[in-house]
């Protein structure tokens, strides 16, 4: 499990506006292997810019730059937009946070799955139909022959994000960065997408990098956690040394959270230290 | 709540249609005065449309629903909405764009007609943590909490008894949920307030709640204490489910 999949060097992501430029990700460092990886971090962390960033997915009008920013040797920043293409969705894939805005409304769901195998492989209509439909059972749909007809408003929530797991692994992706792919959904349908989640990342020795907001799903799902704050990363942690982070901000947003069976009115709140920003 | 007095809110046998759909299935509950009551269950399971038909935001088609022991008709009146006020769960769509806060909060004391709004603003501004410096911002200037802030400061400025809350805080952050629910405690102990809150986060509902009820496919599955949850004395599979999907994420060995 040595070999590294995305290897990161002090990536930073910038927005110019009317009042200045807006450092969205300010020098983050990682590297992927063929790990689960979390990252953790408030709304506007960054996090989520970072796996766009890794994606090729940011805005046009902001300013991406890394000393490193290598996928399976191949570097990220002076590929082409043509090359990048044809990583994403088949080398790249990213499952989205909300399948209600992410999947295309007009469009069946295993034509959509088509679709994106046709896209990067070369195979027959009548093949790509068996493989989404195989994909489809893959992700737990109990009977793929009939959600493959149906359009994306037909189907749950969950539902819907399994579609969407199906869509990002039929093509067999080395990395898959999920961008809180679990936040719109029920807790025990959260934990059947996650377990599903588990089960392909580990059969197929994927590379996962895995962004959300929360840092109970995340300690108790990944292998490492790299927390985030305000564009930065403050701590890089092993997900079962979550316990014992030693900064005051993953500290302090483990513990604001209420547990059940503890009583604590009011519950500690996270004091926030300009020195963790810098 | 220890001598028998009417409850603040009672439901019961409750059944709300949707076309041919039914959401809630003959569900009733009782909350006494400056009590804190928690439903909780996944999406579809009818816990929002119970809060919405207490508040007349549903069609009700059986049932009856009485607050401090006078039953309500088919219509709401400004008097309801005077004792009970809501808050929605998303700060985002439930302020008006192109409204400032100050503008916001007018509105309920211009619908009831209540004169010395000066003093309320300030004072539920004060309450909620804003302070008067945000009177004059429009939401887009607020973060998520500080959005939320408002609308519990606009549910409260009409000094209403109960509070319906439908999942106050799964919009925000970890760190801005803790501060919220502590603003909600802090309130209602103030004002001896009554909350109906839902939420689908177990932990949130025991941390916040005394009483609470499981509902599944708009039907009450469980009443509990908070204390029966947190010591898993649970009946039903239902419940012991997602108490064991709220410690997060177990691999299968």
């Amino acid at each position: 499990m040595s070999d590294t999949l995305l290897d990161m060097e002090d990536l930073r992501v910038t927005f110019p506006t009317r009042t200045g430029v807006v450092e969205a990700v300010r020098g983050v460092s990682f590297s992927l292997g063929r790990e689960r990886l979390g990252i953790v971090g408030e709304s506007g962390s960054g996090k989520s810019q970072t796996g766009r960033a890794i994606m090729g997915l940011t805005p046009p009008q902001a300013r991406v730059s890394a000393k490193k920013l290598v996928f399976d040797g191949i570097d990220l920043l002076a590929a082409s937009a043509a090359e990048r293409r044809a990583l994403r969705g088949n080398r790249i894939a990213m499952i989205l946070q909300d399948p209600k805005y992410s999947l295309d409304p007009v469009m069946s769901i295993g034509r959509q799955i088509v679709e994106t195998l046709r896209t990067h492989e070369k195979v027959s209509r009548a093949e790509a139909r068996e493989r989404s439909l195989d994909m489809l059972a893959a992700v737990q749909i109990r009977d793929p022959g009939r959600v493959f007809d149906l359009h994306p408003h037909e189907v749950s929530g969950g539902m819907g994000q399994r579609a969407m797991i199906a869509m990002m692994l039929v093509a067999n992706p080395e990395m898959l960065i999920a961008d809180e792919p679990t936040s719109a959904l029920d807790v025990t349908v959260q934990l059947d997408v996650l377990g599903i989640l588990d089960r392909l990342v580990g059969e197929r020795g994927m590379g996962l990098v895995f962004i959300s907001h929360d840092l109970r799903l995340v300690s108790s799902f990944c292998d490492r956690v790299v927390v985030m704050y305000a564009g930065k990363v403050v701590e890089q942690l092993k997900a079962s040394e979550l316990k014992n982070a030693e900064h005051p901000y993953t500290r302090g947003l483990l513990d604001c959270m209420p547990k059940i069976g503890a009583d604590r009115h009011p519950l500690p709140v996270l004091e926030r230290k300009p020195e963790w920003a810098l | 709540m220890s001598e028998i007095a009417t409850p603040a809110l009672s439901v019961d046998g409750l059944e709300v249609t949707f076309d041919r759909f039914r959401a809630l299935n003959g569900v009733s509950l009782d909350v006494e005065k400056g009590e804190s009551f928690g439903l909780v269950g996944e999406s579809g399971s009818g816990k929002s449309t119970l809060l919405r038909a207490v508040a007349g935001l549903a069609p009700v088609s059986a049932g009856t629903i009485s607050v401090d022991g006078e039953p309500l008709g088919r219509r709401r009146t400004k008097a309801f909405y005077r004792k009970v006020q809501m808050v929605f769960q998303d700060p985002y769509g439930s302020l008006h764009p192109r409204q400032t806060v100050d503008r916001l909060l007018q509105e309920p004391l211009a619908i009831h007609g209540i004169g010395d709004g000066e003093r309320r603003i300030l004072r539920a501004l004060d309450e909620v943590g804003l302070g008067s410096g945000f009177r004059f911002r429009y939401s887009h200037q607020l973060s998520g909490g500080q959005r939320q802030r408002v609308a519990i400061a606009r549910a409260l400025i009409l000094e209403p008894s109960i509070l319906l809350l439908d999942e106050p805080t799964s919009a925000l952050d970890a760190s801005v949920q803790a501060e919220v629910l502590n603003l909600l405690e802090e309130v209602r102990r103030a004002r001896g307030l009554t909350f109906l809150m839902v939420s689908h986060d177990l932990a949130v509902v025991t941390h916040m709640c005394d009483r609470l009820m499981v509902m599944q496919n708009g039907e009450a599955v469980e009443h509990l204490d908070a204390a029966d949850l947190a010591g898993s004395r649970v009946t039903k599979d239902y419940t012991r489910n997602l108490l064991k999907a709220s410690e997060g994420f177990s691999r299968p060995a």
